[in-house]
């Protein structure tokens, strides 16, 4: 009720960000794909899914299959309609970009998930029971994913969520205007269809323990995700008004009250999450929004288009720059403190290193930090498994240091090692780490004396 | 510019491109339309005996998106008085002088209601007749159209009792709902035909609705078999326009029918032996206005290619087009991929593996760059590959060395 008055009361925030698409549209685009053999387009997407096929199959009226096709490669392939960056993937090994214009693949997607997602369909089945229990810690995309592949191949799987709602970033972290939570909430509810149990506000840690879930499962999937963004470590942090960009986000995506933000809004970062405050912000009305970042245009991790739109948007950027110090009435946030920076490279990496004697200030009503998210290392510890600052540790398949403990998703994400934190990278390693278990679990009885 | 001028049998017209007996020639107003932007000439939709319309009437074929490759229809003759339909082309005429206007003639097997229903029209001062040997639906069940058109004899008989009271040249329009239309063509001639015209519908159901299983179109849940024309069946006329006119005792001129939509069409139609080209399908899909481009285009065509007048363009190819047995067997081209241009949608090579002779080798470079390439002792030199690939001129295929074509183009 709450998101429903929300979306009601601001309307802004939930006006997604694409339109509806026409028939004439879509049969438009469905049409002028070549049905390409090997196509590059489902090389170039993380989740492999059949792009051809499914476009074809939008182009004979074959909705239904169509989106079986896409939801088959990817359970979360709603999501990923509205959040890949198409261009970098599909669409940019889409082979008429030279040409022509790449097949709006994106938007096929969404079009044919769309068409399921108003439809009462089954569109999978668990497969015949094996057994085996597997307890999902996280139920994220990449847990979602795994949980899905794990139910189809007859799996009793558990998912256990911390939070009320299942779907992760999908659910609390991306802008409503990008992916409503709806779409998020759909997918999860068809991976709950096929038989898989929730315990939903339950912390692993906390309100379960680990033991217990070792000892009541015959493997773990770790797909936790990540934690809060990280502290910046400086003066006048705490003051009201100094925000964690996921928390508002989370805001704002519920509905529930994120506080007032004023007109003058400052976000530290530079990634999709700094961009989603930004134009969060934005939308919220505030009047000056303004990105802090301390590299170049050209060091940002946000994806060009979500740039592009920030800036369509009115979100300014200021390049060059790290906060120093934040300053207050003792209560609220009023100013913030800066330095000028300057690029330099130290031992192969670039660095932004502070400038002397640029320092200024701008006022603010409202900071929002987006440095990135904090890595959720106690868990890790709880379960035992070797890490790398931070990250879980993981072989090809998805397996930890643990026997029978596996992980996929963000708890994964080895800055510059293992692939990028992508919803619909997310969704591939909870295929693969689906099809690790489903093997580990196939030998479970041969080989548990030597795991235990 | 070069002259557009052409005459069929001493049917003159301004150009090639005529209406056909159709929709859009059915009335006074839409003949002085089309006479104003620029159609040389209206073969006037048949008169006849009268008779009743069904509603609905046309279905279409539909392919990827493309509106319209075919239209299936079941209309019949004019269903409007022999007199009102007489009175406007004799206005027709009056406005337009110099433009081709033609009778198209349906009627029992009866030599006196023909010869009746001639000596009234010519009166119009019509520039010819065309007789109606084609319909392949409602009339032929009544002995019409192509009953007539399926059984040679029959044409010669008919086309003679025409001839005793013409006064004008007649065309025999020609059923391709038959084995060989050579053999009709011949009877046509035969019978004293001063040319002939072709195609005309081929016999069709265009679809079923997949909801109420009714067949398209349906007159009230109900359908039949119409006649099937448009850009879909342009080959199949083509073909039998070819083959008439290469056939020594079809010896008249030939008006082409069939999926003529571009001057391009036209032009294919004329290199292989039509005088004038009639168009329906793409009139009733895009309007009149269609003929601006095709007089257009086909001015700048014989300019290129340094013809002064478009009589010069007739017949051009027919002598390229054979008997199989005389093709020469030691002829052989084989594909070549230009992998400059190749956008490695591997449509080519799935077809040659799929459909053809496996003959593409999928190759990966050092750097991992793939490379589709032409295995020439396999290639058989089929084509497939040339027409699936979407980038135009991106497969060619070559001639071996020695089997490149001594003769210079023709035309």
């Amino acid at each position: 009720m709450r998101l429903a008055q929300a979306q009601e009361e601001n309307s802004a925030l939930h006006e997604t960000i694409y339109g509806e698409l026409t028939r004439m549209q879509v049969m438009r685009e469905a049409n002028r794909c070549l049905y390409c053999y090997d196509a590059p387009c489902v090389k170039a997407c993380p989740t492999h899914i059949d792009i051809p096929s499914f476009i074809r199959k939008i182009a004979t009226d074959n909705v239904l299959g169509s989106a079986r096709v896409i939801l088959q490669e990817n359970p979360v392939g709603a999501s990923c309609a509205r959040v890949c960056p198409t261009e970098d993937l599909c669409e940019g090994a889409c082979v008429l970009g030279e040409q022509d214009e790449p097949i709006h693949i994106g938007d096929l997607q969404r079009y044919a998930t769309d068409f399921v997602r108003a439809r009462d369909v089954e569109l999978f089945v668990p497969g015949a029971l094996t057994g085996m229990k597997v307890a999902v810690v996280g139920g994220g995309p990449a847990g979602l994913s795994a949980a899905r592949e794990l139910a189809v191949m007859g799996h009793d799987v558990t998912i256990y969520e911390a939070k009320a709602k299942l779907g992760g970033l999908c659910t609390y972290g991306i802008v409503p205007f990008r992916l409503p939570m709806d779409v998020a909430l759909w997918e999860a509810e068809q991976v709950v269809r096929l038989g898989v149990h929730v315990r939903r506000n339950t912390v692993v840690g906390k309100d379960v323990s680990v033991d217990e879930l070792l000892h009541s499962y015959h493997a773990i999937l770790l797909a936790y995700g990540l934690g809060k963004v990280p502290r910046l470590g400086l003066e006048g942090e705490d003051l009201a008004g100094v925000l964690d960009a996921i928390e508002f986000i989370e805001k704002v995506k519920t509905g529930e009250d994120a506080g007032q933000i004023g007109d003058k809004v400052a976000i530290i970062g530079a990634g999709n999450t700094a961009i989603d405050a930004a134009t969060s912000a934005k939308r919220l009305g505030a009047k000056e929004v303004t990105l802090f970042y301390r590299k170049t245009a050209r060091e940002m991790t946000a994806y060009p288009f979500e740039v592009e739109f920030a800036k369509q948007e009115g979100v300014q950027f200021r390049f060059q720059c790290t906060p120093l110090r934040f300053v207050g009435d003792g209560q609220r946030v009023q100013r913030m403190e800066l330095v000028e920076t300057e690029l330099k490279e130290v031992e192969g990496r670039l660095l932004a290193v502070p400038k002397p004697d640029s320092m200024f200030s701008v006022e603010v009503d409202t900071v929002i930090r987006a440095i990135g998210q904090t890595k959720l290392s106690e868990l890790a510890d709880l379960f035992g498994v070797s890490e790398h600052e931070g990250a879980i540790r993981v072989d090809n398949g998805c397996r930890t240091s643990h026997p029978k403990i596996f992980a996929a998703g963000d708890v994964t994400f080895d800055k510059g090692v293992a692939g990028e934190a992508m919803v619909v990278e997310a969704a591939e390693q909870g295929k693969i780490a689906a099809k690790s278990v489903d093997r580990f679990l196939a030998t479970y009885w041969e080989t548990q004396e030597q795991i235990f | 510019m070069a002259d557009l001028v052409v005459n069929l049998a001493g049917i003159r017209s301004p150009n090639p491109f005529w209406l056909a007996s159709a929709p859009p020639t059915n009335s006074g107003y839409q003949g002085m339309h089309a006479f104003e932007a620029g159609w040389g000439g209206a073969v006037w939709k048949t008169l006849g005996d009268p008779i009743v319309n069904v509603s609905s009437r046309f279905g279409a074929l539909h392919i990827n998106g493309q509106r319209m490759i075919g239209i299936n229809n079941i209309e019949l003759i004019t269903d409007r008085p022999l007199e009102v339909n007489l009175k406007e082309m004799r206005e027709v005429k009056r406005q337009f002088p110099h433009h081709a206007l033609i009778a198209s003639l349906m009627m029992d097997c009866n030599r006196e209601r023909w010869h009746e229903l001639v000596k009234r029209v010519q009166d119009v001062g019509v520039d010819g007749f065309e007789l109606n040997f084609g319909c392949p639906h409602g009339m032929s069940e009544r002995g019409m159209g192509s009953a007539v058109g399926q059984v040679p004899d029959l044409v010669t008989m008919t086309t003679e009792w025409v001839v005793e009271v013409a006064e004008v040249p007649v065309i025999v329009k020609l059923t391709p709902n038959i084995t060989d239309i050579r053999y009709t063509a011949r009877a046509a001639v035969k019978g004293g035909a001063h040319a002939v015209s072709m195609i005309n519908t081929i016999n069709s159901l265009i679809g079923v609705d997949l909801e109420t299983g009714y067949p398209i179109p349906n007159v009230a849940g109900q359908g039949a078999h119409g006649g099937y024309c448009g850009p879909a069946v342009k080959p199949i006329a083509l073909n039998m326009v070819a083959e008439c006119a290469r056939d020594a005792s079809v010896s008249v001129p030939i008006s082409g029918i069939g999926g003529i939509a571009t001057w391009q069409d036209a032009a294919e139609f004329m290199r292989m032996g039509a005088t004038t080209v009639q168009v329906c399908t793409a009139v009733m899909h895009h309007g009149f206005r269609i003929v601006e481009d095709m007089i257009d285009g086909l001015n700048q065509y014989l300019d290129r290619h340094q013809m002064a007048s478009a009589m010069d363009l007739v017949g051009t190819s027919v002598a390229r087009f054979t008997d199989f047995g005389r093709l020469d067997l030691n002829y052989k081209v084989v594909a070549h991929i230009d992998e400059k241009q190749c956008i490695h949608c591997n449509k080519c090579y799935i077809a040659c593996e799929d459909a053809a002779h496996q003959c593409i080798l999928r190759m990966v470079d050092g750097d991992g760059s793939e490379r589709l390439v032409v295995d020439e002792t396999e290639c058989v030199g089929c084509n497939l590959c040339a027409m699936v690939c979407p980038v135009e001129d991106c497969i060619s295929m070559i001639p071996l060395e020695s089997h490149i074509i001594k003769t210079a183009h023709v035309g």
